[in-house]
C-alpha cells in the first residue's frame, strides 16, 4: 500500500477494464514521472470526453452534437441503414470505405443468459426511423457470434412485414488465413455463401 | 521438471465472458469433469484457430491443461454446433439459453461430475436444434428432468407430504409438488388437471400427450416449472422471462 494520492490513483486505474493491480501501479508511476504538461493533456482529454461526448439522437453513435457526423452528412445514402451492436463497429465499417449509407447502433446484442432482451436495445428507435419509407435496405451487421446471429434473426423477423430489403453481412474465411484452420461452422458458411467467378 | 497436467474431455459450452483484449473465459459442462472454467486465448480474433468452436451451446471435444485458477484450452474440435443451428430460430434460441443457464446453476461446485445432467443438456439442445417438438415444451421437459437428477423431482402422483396416492389437484412448490387436501398448505396453487397431466407427460417423455395440450395448459405448466426451478435454486434465472413460446 502506498500513501494517499498515489494509492488513490492506483485504485482508480485498477478499476479500468483490462488493467490489473500491477499494470495500475506501472501506469501510476509513469504518470508520476511524466511531464506535467503531458498529464494535463490527459486530464483535459478525460474531462472533455465526459463533458462533450453524447449519443446521436438519430443513430445512437457517439457524437459531439445532437447528431453525429455521419447523420449530418447530406452526401450519405439515405436509403440504407447498417445496424451494428456498438459504436466501435461503425468505425470498423467506415474503415472499409464500402458503405455510404447511415448507421443504427443497437447498444449491444440480445443475450437471454445475461438478461438482455429486445427491450434493452435501441430497436424501437430503429423501427421509428423506418416509418417514413425513405429507407429501402437494412443491413444487419451484428457480430457473427451466437448473440449477434440471434439478434439478426429477431430483427429479420420483426422487419419482414415492412417490405424492406433486409440483408446480413456475409460470413466466411478471413483473408490471409489458412483453410485448414477454419472451424466447421465458418467453413460451412463460406460454402453457403460461395459466389460465381466470371471468366 | 514439472509435468503439465493435460486432459481431454467433451463438453457443452454454457457461457463465455470476454477477458482482456482478445481472450475469453469459457464455462463448459464436461462429460467427465463436471463444470469447468477455462481460458481460450485469442478466441475473439477473426483468425483464431478456435473460431466458432467455443461459442455457447456448442458440443466440443476439448484438450485442456490445468491452470492454477482457470484451465487453458489448447485444442477444440466441434462435435455438434447446436448454437449455430439455434440462432436461426429465435424461440429455440431463447429456450436454449435457459437450458444452458439452468445447467450452470444446477452445478454449484466446479469439477463435480454431472454425467446425467450433461446427457440431458445434450439431449435438450439436440431436440431444440432439430425442431423435434415445440421449444417451450422441450425446455420444460429439460428443467423437470434436470431438477429430478439434482434431487428436486417435482412430485406429481402421490401427496408430497403424507404419500397418500393421487391424483391430487393442489400443487405446493415449497413442499415439492402435489399435496392432498389434508396436507395442503395455505397459498398452494390449483392448476387444471390437464396441466398436471402435461407435467407428467414431460417428465416421462410422453411427447404425443404433451403436444396434444392447449396453449393455455402449456402456459400454466411453464409457470409451475419456472416457479419450481427458481424456488429450489433460490434465485431467479435471467433468461426465463425472455423465453419465447414456440
Amino acid at each position: 500500500m502506498y500513501e494517499g494520492a498515489v494509492q488513490d490513483l492506483i485504485d482508480e486505474l485498477g478499476r479500468l477494464p483490462g488493467v490489473g493491480p500491477k499494470s495500475a501501479q506501472r501506469i501510476a508511476f509513469h504518470l508520476l514521472a511524466a511531464n506535467p504538461a503531458d498529464v494535463r493533456r490527459l486530464v483535459d482529454a478525460l474531462t472533455q470526453v465526459k463533458e462533450k461526448v453524447r449519443f446521436c439522437r438519430v443513430c445512437g453513435n457517439v457524437a459531439e452534437a445532437e447528431e453525429c457526423r455521419i447523420c449530418r452528412d447530406p452526401r450519405r445514402d439515405q436509403a440504407s441503414i447498417c445496424v451494428v451492436e456498438e459504436s466501435k463497429d461503425v468505425v470498423a465499417i467506415e474503415k472499409t470505405r464500402e458503405f455510404r449509407g447511415r448507421y443504427h447502433v443497437l447498444g449491444g446484442a440480445i443475450s437471454p443468459i445475461e438478461g438482455i432482451g429486445p427491450d434493452d436495445l435501441r430497436i424501437r428507435e430503429l423501427l421509428a426511423r423506418l416509418q417514413d419509407g425513405a429507407v429501402t435496405e437494412v443491413i444487419l451487421a451484428t457480430d457473427p457470434n451466437l448473440e449477434g446471429e440471434a439478434t439478426a434473426t429477431y430483427l429479420a423477423r420483426l422487419l419482414g412485414p415492412l417490405r424492406l430489403r433486409v440483408t446480413r453481412l456475409a460470413s466466411g474465411l478471413p483473408v490471409g488465413g489458412d483453410l485448414e484452420y477454419a472451424d466447421e461452422v465458418t467453413l460451412g458458411r463460406a460454402f453457403e455463401g460461395r459466389r460465381l467467378l466470371e471468366a | 521438471m514439472t509435468l503439465v497436467a493435460l486432459y481431454r474431455d467433451e463438453g457443452v459450452v454454457l457461457r463465455t465472458q470476454k477477458l482482456g483484449e482478445a481472450d475469453r473465459i469459457v464455462t463448459v459442462l464436461t462429460r467427465g469433469n463436471g463444470r469447468v472454467r477455462a481460458v481460450a486465448k485469442g478466441v475473439r480474433r477473426t483468425r483464431s484457430r478456435f473460431g466458432a468452436r467455443l461459442e455457447p451451446a456448442t458440443r466440443v471435444d476439448l484438450q485442456l491443461y490445468e491452470g492454477r485458477n482457470l484451465d487453458i484450452v489448447t485444442q477444440a474440435e466441434t462435435l455438434d454446433a447446436f448454437g449455430a443451428r439455434l440462432a436461426g430460430d429465435y424461440p429455440a434460441h431463447t429456450a436454449g439459453a435457459a437450458v444452458l443457464e439452468t445447467a450452470e446453476r444446477l452445478t454449484a461446485e466446479e469439477r463435480e461430475p454431472a454425467l446425467r445432467l450433461y446427457l440431458l443438456v445434450v439431449g435438450g439442445l439436440r431436440a431444440l436444434a432439430d425442431r423435434r417438438h415445440p421449444s417451450r415444451l422441450v425446455l420444460d421437459a429439460f428443467v423437470l428432468r434436470a431438477m429430478a437428477s439434482a434431487g428436486y423431482q417435482m412430485a406429481l402422483e402421490s401427496c408430497t407430504r403424507c404419500g397418500a396416492p393421487g391424483p391430487h389437484g393442489a400443487v405446493a412448490v415449497a413442499v415439492g409438488g402435489v399435496v392432498c387436501p389434508r396436507c395442503r398448505p395455505p397459498g398452494a396453487a390449483t392448476p387444471a388437471a390437464e396441466t398436471l397431466g402435461l407435467l407428467r407427460a414431460l417428465l416421462g417423455g410422453d411427447w404425443p400427450a404433451a403436444e396434444a395440450t392447449s396453449e393455455r395448459v402449456r402456459r400454466e405448466g411453464s409457470g409451475l416449472v419456472a416457479v419450481h426451478l427458481q424456488w429450489h435454486l433460490e434465485r431467479r434465472l435471467r433468461s426465463l422471462p425472455l423465453v419465447e413460446g414456440g
